[in-house]
């Protein structure tokens, strides 16, 4: 009798018969739709390759004015990035690791600049540096210093925008780093700064990195605080999405190339992500 | 404390112990209470159930938590006193310690993580690798200094810790379960090598285990904690021959009760009588191990036995004996081996009678 009591049991145990109900069988009311959101988000990048003057493409490419722009704009998301850690990764230590009142409200400030319309950021960005703004015409009258509608208000326009990015990626790492390796450091005779720099940071590099892909990557495309804050000077604040917007109006090809090289340095940064830091363990 | 001084360099004179600690730790409903002191050179076992307090002892030690009250005082140096508002934060205590996963920096080499502490202790970077280098050596693991944590086996990882640990030359070497997280093959070897290193350590030695084997082996000393307070305290021998609390009987393999004796005689708080070998008046304890518990099926006669009936409570494999818990008047262990079981037909909720030699128990005054 055992034997038969094995031979039944076995086929329900080998086979997990919900398995294959569930792939079998999508339904076409959630399979529709589905399709339809991937054709949305897939067809104007199908448009955009169409379009490409495939034939002029490398003069098109070394034109002085795209070169300008696309320099302008690499050295401007470098430096906004550069920003963005020194300021970013102490701030999101702090959120992470340090218990204080009103720790809550902070994260949430934080988180601003996510949601609010670039533009606003903008006109914020120039009610304080501003020449009139609150710290602008201090700068202005001490140091002689003003930043709207210069290279340094697009760092900080893109910096603005940017850094929720980076300090929510770097602080998601601190939490979820082993804080215990930070008392195995402090056994062997190392102090919180020491600590800091030779095991937190490394534990959560890939975050850190992670983060600033993704805060450069927004920095590059950043354009309406930009163009509020720091205007629109070819070679000084013009970056490649604002000169994809003004190219619009009179040469077509141009903005459409300007918009590939977007493209093409969007999927970059995505592939990269995907392959180095978002699967990985 | 820099790496090139000794511990003994730094140790109080003769006589004086190198730890001298009152550990208090109030947490609420918990309160750790645990007077400790140890010598140079010295292994002592912090044993205890799980939420005994020992992980909080060791923390306090580690400078991880600080003391509510009580002191702490290392080779003649205050640590942490509230009394006299002294603290020292961790990192300038003369410590070492290994922790239960070990905790390796996984960015680091084997031979970086040992450097890790002599660095921090004013070594620059070649004097530290050297250090590092001639510890992991030591260890065994000379071909294994550039790998990184993940490439380590348990017991090498294990090692590399020990390594690290002792690399500061700690006056104080803390292992919590050093040997928990390694299979049952792995653990025997690195328990050798273990008690090798630790009596080599010219510091003091606190072992923090719930297997007591570890202690036994490992430690010169026990000390047994429940509920944040000492139960009992000795050598490996005392402690197996006279366990004092249920959990240090379980420990070594005994059944225990207290009773009041009356010369061979003992009456158990229950009401219950055994009669025992030793002769004693008062308070005492009396303990047998489970394999000195005879079953059978009917009442067994004549001879000088303690003879009960009995209900079987449960079964389990022990070694290669099984383990039959029984009820009745008294709650006992009782091995038996496989056979007997079979031919008493033994199932759990079936009645037995159980007996105990008087010569084969022992009492001792429980004062």
């Amino acid at each position: 009798m055992p034997r038969t009591d094995g031979e039944v049991a076995r086929p329900t145990t080998a086979v997990p018969p919900t398995r294959t109900r569930r792939t079998g069988r999508t339904p076409v009311a959630l399979l529709l739709p589905a399709a339809l959101g991937l054709l949305f988000l897939v067809l104007p990048l199908v448009g955009l390759l169409v379009r490409t003057p495939w034939a002029t493409l490398p003069q098109r490419l070394t034109e002085p004015g795209v070169l300008t722009a696309l320099r302008l704009s690499v050295q401007t998301a470098t430096l906004a990035t550069l920003l963005c850690l020194a300021l970013g990764v102490p701030l999101a230590w702090l959120l992470a690791r340090v218990q204080f009142p009103g720790r809550r409200v902070v994260r949430a400030l934080v988180t601003v600049p996510l949601v609010l319309p670039p533009v606003v950021g903008g006109v914020a960005l120039l009610l304080v540096f501003g020449r009139r703004g609150l710290i602008g015409s201090w700068l202005d009258e001490t140091f002689g210093i003003t930043l709207p509608f210069t290279t340094t208000a697009v760092v900080l326009a893109e910096a603005f925008v940017a850094m929720p990015f980076l300090i929510i990626a770097v602080e998601g790492a601190l939490r979820g780093a082993d804080t215990r390796y930070e008392e195995a450091a402090a056994t062997l005779g190392a102090g919180r700064w020491t600590t800091f720099t030779h095991v937190t940071l490394p534990l959560v590099a890939p975050g850190i990195a992670a983060g600033a892909v993704l805060c450069w990557a927004r920095a590059l495309g950043e354009f309406g605080a930009t163009i509020t804050f720091a205007g629109n000077y070819p070679g000084r604040t013009q970056t490649m999405p604002i000169a994809v917007y003004l190219a619009l109006e009179t040469d077509l090809e141009a903005a459409i190339v300007l918009s590939l090289i977007l493209l093409t340095v969007s999927v970059v940064i995505l592939a990269s992500l995907r392959d180095r830091w978002v699967s990985a363990p | 404390m820099t790496v090139g001084q000794t511990v003994l360099g730094a140790a109080p004179p003769l006589g004086v112990p190198l730890l001298d600690a009152h550990l208090v730790v109030d947490r609420g409903a918990f309160r750790l209470d645990l007077p400790l002191t140890i010598d140079p050179g010295e292994v002592v076992a912090l044993l205890g159930p799980n939420g005994a307090g020992k992980t909080t002892a060791l923390r306090t030690l580690a400078g991880l938590l600080p003391l509510s009250a009580g002191h702490l005082t290392l080779a003649g140096r205050d640590l942490d006193h509230p009394g006299r508002r002294v603290w020292t934060p961790t990192e300038r205590r003369p410590i070492g310690v290994v922790f239960q996963d070990y905790l390796l920096f996984p960015h680091l080499s084997a031979l970086d993580n040992v450097a890790f502490g002599p660095r921090r202790h004013g070594m620059n970077r070649h004097q530290a690798r050297h250090r590092a280098a001639e510890w992991l050596a030591r260890m065994g693991l000379t071909e294994h200094v550039r790998r990184k944590p993940r490439q380590l086996s348990g017991g090498q990882a294990q090692r590399v810790a020990l390594a690290r640990a002792l690399a500061v030359a700690p006056a104080l070497l803390l292992l919590d379960e050093p040997l928990a997280a390694l299979d049952a093959r792995t653990r025997l070897d690195t328990r050798a090598q273990l008690q090798q290193h630790l009596a080599a350590h010219a510091g003091a030695t606190l072992l923090v285990t719930h297997d007591p084997l570890d202690a036994l082996v490992l430690a010169d000393r026990l000390v047994i904690i429940e509920h944040g307070h000492v139960v009992q305290e000795g050598s490996a021998a005392t402690i197996t021959a006279q366990p004092r609390t249920d959990y240090v009987a379980r420990l070594v393999g005994l059944n225990l009760y207290r009773g009041r004796a009356t010369g061979h005689s003992i009456l158990l708080a229950d009401g219950f009588r055994l009669t025992t070998g030793d002769q004693h008046d008062g308070e005492v304890f009396v303990a047998f191990p489970p394999s000195a518990v005879a079953l059978h099926p009917g009442q067994p006669d004549g001879s000088p036995r303690n003879t009960w009936p009995a209900t079987i409570a449960g079964i389990q494999r022990h070694g290669d004996n099984l383990r039959i818990q029984l009820t009745g008047p008294i709650e006992v262990a009782a091995d038996v081996t496989p056979a007997a079981a079979a031919q008493l037909r033994l199932t759990p909720g079936q009645p037995v009678w159980a007996a105990v030699k008087a010569a084969e128990t022992r009492a001792y005054p429980a004062g």
